[in-house]
């Protein structure tokens, strides 16, 4: 069976946050809450680059390996998704995770925690397919609808795929090698060094405003 | 760890049958749109547990369960920008719940930016304004509709008794439909006046007057979609990354696929220069010297297209001749831009053809606008690129239709279609619209005012507060009708604040109460009328490439708002006209039927082509999307097979001869038939005895192998081909040259049968002439560009050499320049501020951004106003990122409060300010002076607080990219 992914091309983001607003949208995602966010390395600077990140429902999720209450359960399909019935809002998932995916939302002007909130993929929660309690709680499941996240599916500039891994890998190959030069060509950071990206018509040389 | 199993199938399907499915059934009983419906969002699920400041929070409506309620889909158009992305909505019971990608479109093929991504809101948004508002001594009160149409109406006729038809000025907006903006148009033509314009004043009114004093037409050459096709991109002061991100998605395609030299030349390291092979920095305002820069190495290489241009081209002798005085050298002292870089570019540029120049407003919103474009379109004719598939001149429009409203006359300077404000053209549309054009002419203070130039947006304030005598026109300006226009958008907001002091009536028409409503200093005499997004009304927009899309309307206009053709329906009636207005317009329940507003447009903008695009043809087109191909635009198969999508202008003649629009300008490649299409011979056939005809450049197929004039009676008989008309064409034309010798003056625009344009067809030829594009405008302040510093130069010594424009009077007003940019050069004003300003645009937001800054979803994603300053410049200054600081503008004592962002994306000695935000003047809150409950979530201090003078002589654009500023902590 398929094994969902994401995967943000960052040589196509923009950092333009139409994932973000799709997410927001599609679940109606309060404000504080975010489960995908831009990251932008570099910002400013020759060398910029975005990625779009949320939960990477990893294959072996650190989130669930931490989880006091064993919260978090995987789809046939390699999501991860997790039981807001049973989650307690501790935050180990917040530390164990590398990503910074768990949310939570602030319940008491104290600042406790509430049950965590993150991605699903769209796919809702353990909770029936497109029940009313499935949708109350984790949002749409774009999923068993036989769609992919929004997020993904909205990208402008088709940066942001999601879908079954094996199918991302080849597109993302095939638009490597189409692009055969600068940082887009496979190792030439390694072979090149980091500030000195190639150009199509000087190969090489000083491009992007120079080092 | 469990594993959940999918119970539902989740193979392929379409949720529409899918969903259906789900209503059927009734275990299920309930769709899943039905969930959002009924949970209440405050009341469970993901909202509840978000304890958030209660204004954040909404409550959706609580309704009934809704099972077996049919989700119907319907289709319109994005509103943010000129891209033009096909918006899917799931309607349920009324309401919009949910935004599926629209992926047949060729334009957008699914996809979004974060503005785009997040339209549904507007549907449901309660800082909308949600019923008609007066402003009594400082506080607002709630009217009904009839008391407010009553009121305005009262009062502008007491206006027009007292200060004549002139002193109202009519603004309207790039937001209308182009159904909208024909109407608001004709009001303003009906009321008597041609103080009526619209955004395009501010953001692109130099493109259009710069290109089609080029080669015809006011217009992006090619097409969003067709820069795949380019070999070489140069993007110069744009940033379609933030501005128009769902373009980045063709342009990186060309990129990757033909890998394309892809160069951005922009004072800024933007978004999009991050995704550039080669980034040019520039200081601001000197995009002239870069254009010739480039041109120097061109021309010094041999790298012109020399056959185009002896063609194609009139007057490139006299560029080569300014192109040599800009050596690299010079360049380099004036630009920045080393010369070595240049002729990289210049070289990417010649060698990869064709190649595209893409621009936006960091080359239009200048002093020297319009001679910019004509800098920038002369580098590319010089190439050959202009007219072919993969170059042109891509120019990215602003607003979602901006070109629509421009093409459509809200224009202080023209009728719809460029038709301009001569006698002839009042009478062209006199017949159009079946009134005499001594009504029309009588509706006027006088036939000069009729004909005379109307008072621009930028300056409207100006045209307040002027005395009397000051003024081309019997009276300062005393109401304001402003429609779907932000108020913090143009520049000297100091001044303008005491114009809008002065206003006897302000009456603001939109969905949001717009900065003019949260000004202090105004506590009486302002209405507002909440008009509905266009959204929950129907009507075509036309995008940045020409193509119109036909908007369905999603749900009916919320709260108490109505829709833009009914508010000019019922100011039309309650100023006495409406019978004659809308003589052939259908009107169903006081609402003009907009399918019947667009035949009335069909029949009457000849000029641009505008002519073919039916109500009927545009609807199948959108119907069809799938059918289109996404690179060409074309449709192989299905009801529109042939068609470009969206009919992109010109489609000439009747909607039924199927011209299929036109994907690339001046084509010659194709029949005219087949969208192809020459210069426009619209200068004249000769100048100082050279002709101005093309030579030996035709489009194919077509009869006549050389330049030809524009077709007029006169032409179609020298040729014989008037036989060619039919008795009820030849009716026509008799009618409209009056019998007499006149009838050889009846052109192909003026042609009502559009028998001259069907026989100009039918012989292959294209009915506006063949001309060549013209290097050399004669009729402009600058024929050739030259460079001239801006007004508030950070190089006074450069400013002798390079002088603003004399001073000189237009549009009914005194414009001042050379004296005030010799005065700012000449005191100290360099040294008290001595950092340059510019502005320009965030992803997030859209134009003065109070319709974006209300929506949560995109508030959340830039909470505060923000001024970039260069790391060094921060450092030196003991600026900390993400500390308050005061920016100080050198007029009026103007200053604004904002934060720190201390980056290298502006280069030293460079200011950059976003110019979306409002609700901050000088360090206070305005918040407490909106209407309750219509506060943006997100305010800040507007950058035009600190803007300065500045215009262009040939449309009075306002300078916003370069002035000087100082930086202080707070």
């Amino acid at each position: 069976m398929a094994r969902m992914k994401f995967l943000c091309d960052a040589e196509r983001c923009i950092e333009c946050n139409a994932c973000v607003t799709a997410c927001k949208n599609e679940h109606e995602v309060p404000w504080g809450i975010n489960r995908r966010r831009l990251v932008t390395l570099n910002d400013g600077k020759p060398g910029e680059r975005s990625i779009s990140m949320a939960c990477m429902h990893c294959n072996d999720p650190p989130c669930a390996a931490v989880c006091p209450v064993d919260c978090f359960l995987q789809t046939a399909d390699g999501v991860v998704l997790h039981s807001k019935d049973l989650c307690i809002g501790c935050g180990y998932c917040f530390y164990a995770c590398p990503f910074g995916a768990p949310q939570y939302p602030r319940t008491t002007d104290f600042g406790s925690r509430g049950k965590m909130d993150k991605c699903t993929f769209c796919a809702g929660g353990p909770e029936p397919d497109g029940s009313v309690e499935e949708y109350q709680k984790y949002g749409a499941n774009r999923l068993a609808e036989g769609k992919l996240p929004l997020c993904a599916e909205m990208c402008s500039t088709r940066a942001l795929m999601g879908g079954d891994g094996a199918v991302l890998a080849d597109i993302y190959q095939e638009r490597s090698l189409r692009r055969g030069y600068g940082s887009g060509a496979p190792g030439w950071s390694t072979a090149y060094g980091r500030n000195d990206r190639g150009s199509p018509f000087t190969p090489g040389g000083p491009s992007t405003g120079g080092a | 760890m469990l594993v959940k199993r999918s119970s539902a199938k989740t193979a392929g399907g379409k949720r529409s049958g899918l969903v259906a499915a789900l209503a059927d059934s009734l275990e299920s009983g309930v769709s899943r749109r039905g969930f959002l419906r009924r949970s209440g969002l405050a009341a469970g699920g993901i909202a509840a547990v978000g304890a958030l400041p209660g204004a954040m929070i909404r409550k959706a409506e609580a309704g009934p369960i809704l099972p077996n309620v049919e989700v119907v889909t319907r289709k319109n158009v994005c509103t943010h920008c000129s891209v033009g992305c096909t918006v899917i909505a799931e309607v349920q019971n009324g309401v919009w719940v949910g935004q599926e990608p629209g992926w047949e479109s060729p334009i957008n093929q699914g996809t979004h930016c974060a503005k785009g991504a997040s339209v549904r809101e507007l549907t449901k948004g309660t800082r909308r304004v949600k019923y008609p508002l007066k402003l009594v001594d400082g506080v607002w009160q709630r009217i009904g509709w009839d008391q407010a149409i009553e009121e305005i109406g009262n009062q502008l006729m007491d206006i027009r008794k007292a200060s004549g038809p002139d002193a109202v000025f009519w603004l309207g907006s790039a937001k209308f439909s182009n159904e909208g903006a024909y109407l608001y148009r004709k009001l303003a033509a009906f009321w008597g006046t041609n103080n009526v314009d619209h955004q395009a004043r501010i953001c692109h009114s130099t493109t259009v007057a710069g290109v089609a004093n080029t080669w015809g037409y006011g217009a992006m050459t090619n097409s969003y979609n067709d820069i795949q096709n380019s070999k070489a991109l140069v993007i110069v002061g744009g940033n379609p990354a933030e501005a128009h991100p769902v373009s980045m998605q063709h342009m990186l395609r060309g990129k990757e696929h033909n890998r394309a030299p892809f160069i951005v030349i922009d004072p800024r390291f933007t978004r999009t220069a991050a995704h550039a092979t080669e980034y040019v920095r520039i200081r601001p305002g000197t995009d002239i010297p870069v254009a010739w820069g480039l041109l120097w190495h061109i021309f010094e290489n041999g790298w012109e297209d020399k056959e185009y241009i002896r063609q194609r081209v009139y007057g490139m002798d006299e560029i080569r001749a300014e192109v040599k005085k800009w050596t690299p050298e010079e360049v380099e002292r004036v630009t920045g831009a080393p010369g070595s870089q240049l002729r990289r570019v210049a070289e990417a540029l010649a060698k990869n053809k064709p190649s595209t120049v893409i621009w936006c407003m960091g080359v239009t919103q200048h002093t020297v606008g319009t001679a910019n474009v004509r800098a920038l379109s002369i580098l590319q004719l010089a190439l050959g690129n202009i007219g072919v598939a993969g170059g042109g001149a891509n120019i990215y429009r602003g607003h979602c239709n901006v070109q629509g409203a421009t093409d459509f006359g809200l224009d202080v300077s023209t009728l719809p279609a460029y038709y301009g404000l001569a006698e002839g053209a009042w009478k062209h549309f006199a017949r159009a619209w079946d009134v005499e054009y001594d009504y029309l002419k009588g509706r006027f203070a006088t036939k000069d005012l009729m004909e005379a130039k109307g008072i621009p947006t930028t300056r409207w304030f100006d045209a307040v507060l002027a005395k009397p005598g000051e003024i081309d026109q019997p009276s300062p300006l005393r109401a304001m009708m402003c429609f779907g226009h932000g108020g913090n958008t143009v520049t000297r907001m100091p001044e303008m604040v005491k114009g809008l002091e002065k206003l006897s009536l302000l009456v603001i028409a939109d969905p949001h109460p717009t900065t003019f409503a949260a000004i202090k200093e105004r506590r009486n005499g302002t209405y507002i009328l909440p008009a509905c997004t266009q959204f929950e009304t129907d009507g075509s927009r036309t995008c940045s490439n020409r193509s119109m899309q036909w908007g369905e309307k999603v749900v009916e206009p919320i709260f108490e708002s109505k829709d833009d053709y009914t508010i000019i329906y019922l100011l039309a009636r309650k100023l006495g006209f409406a019978d004659e207005m809308f003589k052939h317009i259908t009107v169903e329940k006081d609402r003009p039927v907009p399918e019947d507003i667009l035949r009335e447009m069909n029949r009457s903008c000849l000029s641009i082509g505008a002519t073919g695009q039916s109500p009927e043809r545009l609807k199948m087109h959108m119907k069809h999307q799938a059918d289109f191909d996404k690179i060409t635009m074309r449709a192989a198969s299905g009801p529109c097979a042939g068609d470009y999508y969206g009919l992109p202008w010109p489609s000439w003649g009747h909607p039924e001869i199927r011209h299929p629009g036109s994907a690339v300008l001046y084509d010659t490649s194709k029949h005219v038939m087949d969208g192809g299409g020459v210069f426009r011979a619209r200068f004249g056939v000769e100048r100082n005895g050279v002709s101005l005809l093309a030579d030996g450049s035709y489009s194919k197929g077509s009869e006549i192998e050389d330049g030809y004039p524009e077709f007029t009676m006169a032409v179609l008989k020298k040729l014989g081909w008037d036989k060619d008309l039919t008795p009820d064409e030849m009716r026509v034309i008799q009618a409209i040259g009056g019998g007499g010798a006149e009838v050889d003056n009846v052109s192909w625009q003026t042609d009502l049968s559009m028998g001259i344009i069907r026989v100009a067809l039918k012989h292959g030829c294209v009915p506006h002439g063949n001309a060549k594009a013209r290097a050399v405008a004669w009729n402009l302040p600058d024929p050739v560009p030259v460079h001239r510093e801006p007004i508030y130069s950070p190089r006074p010594e450069l400013v002798k050499a390079y002088p603003a424009i004399e001073d000189r009077r237009d549009f009914r007003l005194v414009q001042l320049a050379r004296s005030l940019q010799f005065k700012v050069a000449d005191s100290d004003l360099r040294q008290r501020f001595p950092m340059v300003l510019t502005s320009g645009r965030l992803v997030e937001y859209e134009g003065g951004g109070e319709e974006t800054r209300s929506n949560p979803w995109l508030a959340e994603l830039q909470q505060s106003m923000f001024a970039e300053i260069n790391t060094k410049d921060a450092e030196r200054l003991n600026i900390r990122d993400g500390a308050w600081v005061w920016v100080y503008g050198p007029e009026d004592g103007s200053k604004a409060k904002v934060k720190a962002l201390v980056t290298d994306r502006v280069g030293g000695g460079t200011v950059f300010m976003p110019f979306h935000f409002s609700g901050f003047w000088q360090g206070d809150s305005l918040r407490g002076n909106y209407p309750p409950n219509t506060d943006p979530i997100v305010l800040g201090e507007p950058v035009n607080g600190v803007t300065t003078y500045g215009y262009d002589p040939v449309t009075f654009m306002q300078e916003t990219k370069v002035t000087l500023c100082r930086v202080e902590p707070a």
